[in-house]
């Protein structure tokens, strides 16, 4: 389940195009937004809350070895085992060593999307296990062959009569049936043999706490839970960043997760692993997968501060309109285009650029990122790293010159208030400028302001 | 109290009437504004568009023709935040932290440095507000919807004190309208599509008038109600609140 | 090896200290928190139902309950009890367990390993009983924290409502892996 390269902005006309899709999916997304507005109202310590998150974020960063190590030795006395992995492949390796050591084909998965970012399925399948998706959504895209195209609500951009006809095809629901209640029941039926066959269950984590070596795992489904439970091996995989000094750290956190996600007050399930159950493993697979370069950049190092809520991603109005598949990488949105180009700057030089810099994601996040400043920052790093085009690298260039000099700038000004004013239609028609495809272009005065100004001036001065 | 105008350059070029309502604004509150002849453009069009190292000049002719003022006044939260938070020069960095600090939009200045609590003025129509991002949310122009804040919008604040003005509700009161700087061109159909998404929310609510902080975010969603013929008329909060209908 | 790889590199890249914050200064909720806690419950799609003794525990969840027989009650009786349930826990169509602490600001129960009877019941079961003694009742997550041990048992979990999803267009169903219903007996 990988993307075919497909810059934002054609993959975002694609769906734009679909007029009534697109406004169903912003509708649908700002639903949510809405959602979290109307809960987090009801925080009167809200803002507090944010600095309070960030705050401990900020401080786990710049101690990261010291927690993860005690994370570590905790976890070890708990009795569970610690593998660390560099990057995807290693990941990927160490899942499938600990699933070969006990023989296990059939696996259920819950959400995870270090293990989306990882490519963990593919991977898995190649060596002839079966992995399930066990999340409702996660297991949609996962029949449709897609990736998902939100981190909380894979199968956003999909329709209830869509569902119906995937689960009529894999799971056997009537012909035409479209009720999400149905639907529910008959995954729920579906994938309840899934959990009662696993031979190991994966999970990924939502906060590792230093302080104990115990990890938490928040699902509404509760699909994780049924998962580790049932399964003789319990293997969970967490980015570097994942880790909390404190237990009463949780305390901060679940109450601005599920809020920012969802508009919840917390998820139905916040569960508290420890230790393995008698007679069960259980695994914790450390990852870094560029996250260590991240923190040694300064201007980006605090997007490793992201809980993974999403909020930025309901509140985006580029997101809402343009989908989560056309950002080509497992974290769509604004946090996944600050995120993405820290592993390929080439692959993913476009998406700083999906975004008018509005600023709601940063003003949006429970941990303060300030998403939006770094998506601009990245726009300078790219341009500087030589990943902009060498037309527009022109064009900006010229316009630097013009705008330097009071005189070049009077003299463009005044001929391009000529030049629009002779040949509107040049700007207007056709498909050559991409603002007058839709739009019109203003009535063109006669006069600038400082021409104006300058009049007036000698005038007064006259009289 | 040496007060400059700084007139962005699109406003310059293509909105003078903007520039001169705010003018007039002004001066009818008693403030003494001078306009630096050299200005030019604050920056923001190459930066945004991730050229930042070619702003170097440009910004060094802004701190030329900006410094030594007690306040520098622009009608755009866009171009105003621009300077407050990347406005710097290698050759006379003190000046330009000076204009960084001195800098107003034109609502802000009127609010927080003027005081102004009564405006003569006079405008008749049901007005939506269009709360421009980097004024709401950027200079803090208002309280975002995103913040668990007490409301406040200083642009409303200012259209309340215009005699016959109908403020009218939004659905999305300070949801971004795509203009974006070159983001309206170089994903112009996700831009469309957030601006037609605004028009539409001010034809459900019944605007007649559609003004703001930001001549930019209006150019944009002008030339899509022009295109669609649409019955709204567009204008900069400048000319309502300097009451010249 | 990758483990000193990692943390080289983050010792390396990581910033200068940054001191932690001063744990986090919450507001106080009132003394009476049961009403806040039904009302966030109920908005989670939970039912509850106040009890003054816990001798209705056995009724109530009959009459809740009346159409079903497969029920494993380990509230009333004592686990050995339900030996032959556990063994098919699939099959279990209501259990009723004891929470051990109460959140009024969303409606969540703690549970430890011990207070599940088995890790997988409280998500298997078909419907959840869940009792709550009223005097076991915090105004916030802080204040759960303050009070439970993370450390004493194997596993815990904050159970807020029934298993639900919205995953099909946004609309919410309940009864997605977990359990269909719950039901919290609240004592006192």
């Amino acid at each position: 389940m990988s993307f075919t390269h497909h810059s934002h902005p054609d993959a975002a006309k694609d769906f734009v195009q679909n007029t009534e899709r697109m406004k169903w999916h912003d509708e649908a997304l700002w639903f949510v937004r809405a959602k979290r507005d109307r809960i987090a109202h009801t925080v009167p310590d809200w803002e507090e809350l944010r600095n309070q998150a960030s705050a401990i974020k900020q401080h786990t960063l710049s101690n990261l070895d010291v927690y993860l190590q005690q994370f570590e030795e905790q976890a070890i006395a708990h009795g569970v085992q610690v593998h660390w992995a560099a990057d995807a492949r290693e990941h990927n390796e160490i899942v499938l060593k600990l699933l070969n050591q006990v023989g296990a084909k059939k696996i259920v998965k819950s959400k995870s999307m270090l293990t989306e970012e990882c490519h963990l399925n593919p991977w898995l399948e190649q060596h002839g296990i079966e992995v399930v998706d066990t999340d409702l959504g996660e297991r949609i895209v996962q029949l449709r062959k897609e990736p998902p195209s939100h981190i909380v609500l894979p199968a956003i951009h999909i329709k209830k009569e869509e569902v119906g006809e995937l689960f009529h095809e894999f799971l056997g629901t009537e012909e035409g049936a479209s009720d999400p209640q149905y639907l529910t029941n008959a995954a729920r039926e579906h994938l309840r043999q899934k959990f009662l066959a696993a031979d190991a269950a994966i999970t990924g984590v939502n906060f590792a706490i230093a302080e104990t070596g115990g990890f938490v795992v928040c699902t509404n489904e509760g699909n994780a839970d049924l998962g580790a439970h049932l399964a003789k091996m319990h293997i969970a995989c967490m980015g570097i960043e994942k880790v909390i000094p404190k237990t009463a750290d949780l305390g901060v956190f679940l109450r601005l997760l599920a809020r920012s996600a969802t508009g919840q007050a917390i998820t139905t399930y916040s569960s508290h692993f420890l230790k393995p159950a008698q007679g069960t493993e259980m695994h914790i697979v450390i990852v870094d997968n560029g996250r260590t370069t991240q923190l040694g950049r300064e201007a980006f190092r605090n997007s490793l501060k992201c809980i993974r809520c999403g909020a930025c991603m309901n509140t985006c109005p580029v997101y809402r309109r343009s989908g989560g598949h056309s950002y080509h990488n497992a974290v769509a949105g604004p946090i996944g285009a600050i995120l993405a180009p820290n592993i390929d700057m080439k692959e993913y030089a476009d998406l700083p650029f999906a975004s008018t810099l509005c600023g709601s994601c940063s003003d949006v996040c429970p941990v303060k990122i300030d998403i939006h400043n770094q998506l601009y920052q990245w726009r300078q790093e790219l341009t500087r790293e030589g990943y902009a085009p060498a037309g527009k690298k022109m064009a900006m260039k010229m316009m630097g010159n013009v705008l330097a000099s009071p005189k070049k700038y009077s003299f463009s000004g005044k001929l391009a208030r000529k030049l629009l004013k002779w040949f509107p239609k040049l700007s207007v028609n056709g498909r050559l400028n991409p603002w007058g495809r839709q739009r019109d272009l203003p009535d063109v005065p006669e006069q600038s302001f400082r021409e104006w100004y300058q009049q007036q001036s000698s005038q007064k001065q006259s009289r | 109290m040496r007060v400059a105008l700084f007139v962005p350059c699109y406003v310059d070029q293509f909105y003078p009437k903007v520039a001169i309502a705010t003018l007039h604004l002004l001066t009818r509150l008693g403030v003494e504004v001078e306009f630096p002849a050299g200005q030019t453009c604050c920056g923001q069009p190459m930066a945004n568009g991730g050229f930042e190292d070619y702003t170097k000049r440009c910004n060094r002719n802004f701190v030329q023709q900006f410094q030594g003022y007690d306040y520098i006044v622009s009608p755009s939260g866009s171009c105003v935040l621009h300077v407050k938070d990347h406005l710097h020069d290698d050759t006379n960095e003190t000046a330009a932290t000076t204009i960084r600090q001195r800098v107003y939009e034109l609502c802000e200045f009127l609010t927080d440095v003027l005081k102004v609590d009564n405006l003569d003025a006079r405008f008749k129509g049901k007005v939506a507000l269009h709360q421009g991002c980097h004024g709401q949310r950027g200079l803090q122009l208002g309280s975002p919807s995103e913040r668990m804040l007490p409301f406040f919008s200083k642009p409303l604040q200012l259209l309340q004190m215009v005699q016959g003005v109908e403020i009218v509700p939004l659905n999305r009161g300070d949801e971004c309208c795509g203009f974006g700087g070159t983001f309206c061109v170089t994903e112009e159909a996700v831009s469309v599509a957030m601006g037609n998404s605004k028009l539409n929310d001010y034809r459900q609510n019944g605007a007649e008038v559609l003004t703001g902080t930001d001549m930019s975010c209006l150019m944009h969603q002008e030339g899509l109600i022009k295109r669609q013929q649409l019955p709204i008329r567009v204008m900069h909060i400048a000319e309502i609140l300097a009451g010249t209908t | 090896m990758s483990r000193q790889q990692i943390l080289d590199a983050i010792r390396k890249n990581k910033p200068e200290l940054v001191a932690a914050p001063v744990p986090f200064q919450y507001l106080s909720m009132g003394e009476d928190l049961a009403p806040a806690f039904v009302a966030a419950l109920e908005k989670v799609g939970g039912v509850v139902v106040i009890l003054k003794e816990r001798s209705d525990i056995a009724a109530t969840v009959q009459e809740h309950y009346q159409e079903m027989t497969r029920i494993a009650d380990f509230v009333n009786h004592p686990r050995n009890s339900n030996q032959a349930l556990l063994h098919d826990a699939a099959s279990i169509e209501v259990a009723v367990l004891e929470g051990q602490l109460g959140v009024a600001e969303n409606g969540a129960i703690w549970m430890q390993e011990s207070d599940c009877i088995s890790r997988a019941l409280p998500f298997i079961t078909q419907h959840l009983v869940l009792v709550l003694d009223k005097k076991k009742l915090v105004a916030s997550m802080h204040g759960a924290y303050a009070q439970i041990d993370t450390t004493k048992e194997g596993f815990g979990v904050f159970i807020a409502g029934p298993s639900k999803t919205a995953d099909i267009e946004q609309s919410l169903v309940i009864g997605a892996h977990g359990a269909k219903s719950l039901l919290v007996l609240l004592i006192g």
